[in-house]
């Protein structure tokens, strides 16, 4: 008896037969057209970007003498790394972007995972509602933090005054403006991360782990230390990660807040080179940052790769005890209500107040209040309100909802069902070559922060390919739709996974028996069960797309504007009010969006 | 109602070679067991038979037509070979209530929808289920669930029915409702079934044959009297029967027709007409005897041809009564029917029938006497 397989004789029918199987399976068909289309749009447009920064681009033929356009160059690159402004393009921005991100995770990760410990394994009251509170501020798109950020504590600087100035406070241009504004802006963002995920490990952990500590006479400083910890670190570890590679590549709260001051991060002074010149420059910016956030990423593997696995090891036992905070709790309880005060209350009321002021730091009173920045009709009083008429006369924000809505519900329709169709090709070719060759080439534009994602659409699709097949279609909606589109595949494709994790492939392999085919196969069973997952995953990907500014924000034109770049422009442009009472309503959207994705059971814990 | 015939099939996972070479044959109306401990191969042949997985190497025929020519790449599809299984973890559509899960393949073949809804009555009446006709999966036990997967798979007529571990997920009781519940419908559908297990009690008491399966090979097929009564190896002697059979290591010589044994138990001489084909050395050479706890009979007097024996244990359980003897470095156990009190190192005295006792070859592990 061989163990080694043998090689057969050539025979035809056998040649046949075997196309003929590959063929009449309508699986393989829809695994090979699903891998040539990701490559499409994920592998090729990132090696045409890194092509494009050694190429000779037209307007640079006057710098570079006796170049011809498309001819190999390093001048871009040299441009970035050693030229003249070196310190000011790269260096300068790239040592900001460091230093923001490490300080983000600084706050944000302890913060986090106290909060995570102390709704999953204390008897702190009223826990149900404060887990619901904790995770507001992340349904808060971060670009409109940055906004109640300016509502709050906006200086002469920027011309119009914030709450606390109003109130005849000094505040410092360090403190409105700059790395600090950024980095608790972000802070407030990205602690969901941490507080999701320590919240979770610590929930999958068996508690009699903690009693055995104790039974062993371990006191409870000592049981967190050496049991609890560790047993969370990896989830820890995973959050850090995640938070710094996110935070480096924010643009929003980046701009919104350093923009004014001339403090540039990697990502905003990226967007300035790609809607400026030189455009390589940028291009070039955006693969430094898509290098950095994949060694993080990838470094994190390494590190924890191994450790990671036990965080699921006590998932038998479904039993938890609550740790006891005696004297604790009351100290605990006012540190998390000034947290909730100051994070979220405080915040939003100042941003809703400010809408309906007439001069942003006028304090509340009657005679500084009105309705003219929402529905004010009467162009003669522009001047006096705010240049322009009430958002909801106002024809650009009209044309930006229509484009919100067109955007978010054309790309979450088709993300969410190409994220159930990875997902379904991920699980069904688990260990196969396809299964994790799909499996990656979807994560990889999770490596990519937005604006660095968008700056490689930018670079692949600004000029036609292949002699016109693939038009140049920079600057309309279809380039933003598939932006967001691939943008949120690997988002989508995991929640697909997940989804189609759950269908177990023998109510498969039973319809098959059956003598269901491939379409039976997939509209009688696999869709009715794929259903609630799909509803859920659908929409939280419209909230994802809904709020997201960094994405898009390079690709914006005049008749592309959605509500959060208006937001956004308005910002920049110092009508305050305006910008607030657009991320109201934005808020208003996704709020109500996530009460309709509860009711479906999505986790908020799972969207971005 | 066919005759299933597997040649020659090979199966790998990457390099993993899991079914080496099996050959079977199940005739027309078996009840044949695929047996052995987990991870031996017998899921994927049964999978192999369903059409689920497709083997490297070989050939398959279900009543002499070709359903499997690996040489060929030919695989029927599953639909195509006129069979049903019953999944493990019972597969049953959640989102389908109990008529649609069985109709749901009586559906696909176009039947008219009497006929579909006789033939569901019908098979949840030999299930003995009609009443949860319109519940949903999850609205049954586990024993109910069970039920409705047997009806749907034999709602089809399948010629062939492949049952994969169904009574693993039932508890003790069911499991033994559920044993009496199959045999019934082989004999009523007379369709032939394959049965996968690592039960031997399931093995023994409901199949016709059994196929028993080692790392990915067929170690043996027998009827299962025969696989208790001769098992071919030594680890299918392990394998089968609870409790265990007693192994005595002794040394045996062949000649003149004779096979002489002896063990620190007992000597015996066996003739020439009960040794299988195995081949044997010659001069001297080690061998195992192997003795079933039941064949081991113990009195409290001496008497011809009994062996005096001390009790190291003894474990009365009621029906039954399992006794620890020890002779010189020999360990081994006897079973009594019945209640039976021993004193801890008390002498008995036991005897046992030279021709229930199995000889094997120490070096090759090969049966080399039979029993009667």
């Amino acid at each position: 008896m061989s163990t080694k397989k043998q090689r057969r004789p050539f025979n035809k029918t056998r040649l046949k037969n075997q196309i003929l199987n590959v063929v009449k399976n309508p699986f393989n068909l829809v695994v090979a057209v699903s891998l040539v289309v990701l490559f499409c749009l994920i592998v090729i447009p990132l090696l045409q970007m890194i092509a494009s920064t050694f190429l000779v681009a037209k307007g640079e033929l006057r710098r570079i003498h006796g170049a011809q356009v498309g001819d190999f160059t390093l001048y871009y690159w040299k441009y970035l790394l050693v030229g003249q402004m070196a310190s000011a393009t790269l260096w300068g921005p790239l040592k900001n972007s460091l230093v923001c991100g490490f300080f983000t995770v600084l706050v944000s990760v302890p913060l986090g995972s106290v909060l995570g410990w102390l709704v999953a394994r204390t008897d702190i009251p009223c826990k149900k509602l404060l887990g619901m509170l904790v995770v507001i501020p992340y349904m808060i798109p971060s670009w409109c933090k940055s906004l109640a950020w300016l509502a709050v504590f906006r200086n002469k600087t920027s011309g119009s005054l914030g709450f606390l100035a109003g109130m005849g406070i000094p505040i410092p241009d360090w403190l409105a403006y700059g790395p600090v504004a950024i980095v608790l802006c972000m802070s407030l963002h990205y602690y969901a991360f941490s507080y999701i995920h320590v919240q979770s490990a610590l929930r999958s952990i068996n508690s009699e782990l903690e009693e055995m500590g104790e039974i062993c006479g371990a006191s409870k400083p000592q049981i967190l230390r050496s049991i609890t910890i560790p047993l969370v670190l990896p989830s820890v570890l995973s959050a850090i990660v995640m938070t710094l590679s996110k935070s480096i590549g924010t643009y929003g709260v980046a701009a919104n807040l350093g923009n004014r001051i001339g403090y540039f991060t990697l990502a905003t002074k990226m967007k300035n080179f790609i809607n400026g010149s030189p455009q390589n420059v940028g291009y070039a910016m955006s693969i430094i940052l898509i290098s950095l956030a994949a060694l993080i990423i990838f470094a994190n593997q390494r590190l924890i790769g191994v450790r990671k696995s036990y965080a699921t090891i006590g998932g038998k036992g479904g039993r938890s005890t609550e740790m006891r905070l005696g004297k604790a709790k009351l100290p605990l309880m006012i540190f998390l209500v000034l947290f909730l005060f100051f994070a979220m209350v405080m915040p939003m009321f100042v941003l809703v107040m400010e809408t309906f002021q007439i001069s942003t730091g006028g304090g509340y009173g009657l005679n500084n209040l009105t309705l003219y920045n929402w529905i004010g009709a009467d162009e003669n009083l522009a001047p006096y309100y705010t240049s322009y008429k009430g958002i909801f006369y106002n024809s650009e924000f009209g044309k930006a909802l229509f484009n919100t809505i067109r955007l978010t519900v054309i790309g979450s329709v088709i993300t969410a069902f190409c994220g159930q169709f990875l997902g379904y090709i991920c699980t069904r070719g688990r260990g196969k070559w396809y299964g994790s060759l799909t499996e990656q080439l979807v994560f990889v534009p999770y490596l990519m922060s937005g604006v660095a994602f968008s700056a490689m659409y930018v670079a692949m699709f600004s000029r036609p390919h292949l002699g016109g097949l693939i038009p140049s279609i920079y600057g309309t909606f279809t380039l933003i739709v598939l932006t967001s589109v691939v943008k949120h595949f690997p988002f989508a494709s995991r929640s697909g996974t997940a989804n189609m994790m759950q269908i177990a492939v023998e109510l498969e392999e039973a319809a098959e028996i059956n003598g269901a085919g491939f379409g039976k196969k997939l509209s009688r069973i696999v869709l009715p069960l794929a259903k609630n997952g799909f509803i859920s995953g659908f929409m939280l990907t419209f909230i994802s797309i809904a709020k997201e500014l960094d994405l898009i924000i390079i690709m914006m034109d005049k008749r592309t504007t959605t509500m959060s770049y208006l937001a956004f422009t308005y910002s920049q442009d110092g009508m305050n009010q305006m910008a607030d009472a657009i991320s109201v309503c934005v808020l208003m959207f996704i709020l109500i969006c996530y009460i309709i994705a509860n009711r479906f059971g999505a986790d908020i814990g799972k969207s971005w | 109602m066919s005759r299933i015939e597997l040649k020659h099939i090979d199966k790998y996972y990457g390099n993993n070679h899991v079914l080496r070479d099996i050959n079977l044959v199940i005739e027309d109306g078996d009840f044949m067991t695929l047996l052995g401990p987990s991870g031996c191969g017998k899921t994927t042949t049964l999978r192999v038979v369903s059409g689920l997985e497709k083997p490297q190497n070989g050939v398959m025929t279900i009543d002499g037509e070709e359903m499997i020519n690996a040489d060929l790449a030919y695989y029927a599809e599953p639909s195509k070979r006129g069979l049903n299984l019953v999944f493990q973890s019972y597969a049953l559509w959640p989102h389908m209530t109990v008529r649609e899960n069985i109709a749901f393949g009586l559906k696909i073949q176009k039947l008219p929808k009497e006929e579909i809804a006789s033939r569901v009555q019908e098979a949840l009446r030999m299930m003995r289920i009609e009443e949860y006709i319109d519940r949903y999966p999850n609205e049954l036990s586990g024993g109910q669930q069970q039920r409705v997967a047997i009806a749907r798979a034999v709602a089809s007529n399948p010629k062939l029915l492949l049952l994969d571990e169904p009574l693993s997920n039932l508890d003790a009781r069911l499991r033994v409702d559920m044993r009496s519940e199959l045999q019934r419908i082989h004999k009523e559908l007379g369709t032939t079934i394959i049965y996968v297990t690592h039960d031997q009690v399931e093995a023994m008491t409901m199949s016709t044959k059994i196929a028993l399966f080692k790392a990915g090979e067929l170690s043996q097929v027998a009827a299962p009297m025969e696989l208790y009564m001769n098992p071919i190896d030594l680890e299918a002697a392990d394998f089968i029967g609870n409790p265990r059979i007693n192994f005595l290591e002794g040394k045996a010589i062949y000649e003149g027709g004779k096979l002489r044994v002896r063990c620190e138990l007992d000597s015996y001489v066996f003739d020439s007409s009960d040794m299988t084909d195995e081949e044997v050395p010659s001069g001297e050479f080690d061998c195992v005897v192997a003795i079933r706890p039941e064949q081991i009979h113990i009195f409290e007097e001496p008497g011809e041809g009994r062996i005096p024996v001390q009790v190291y244990a003894n474990q009365p359980a009621g029906s039954e009564t399992l006794v620890s003897l020890r002779t010189g470095n020999s360990d081994f156990l006897s079973k009594q029917i019945g209640l039976a009190q021993y004193a801890l190192d008390q002498t008995v005295y036991v005897s046992i029938a030279p021709e229930k006792v199995n000889v094997y070859n120490a070096a090759t592990t090969r049966l080399i006497k039979r029993a009667r």
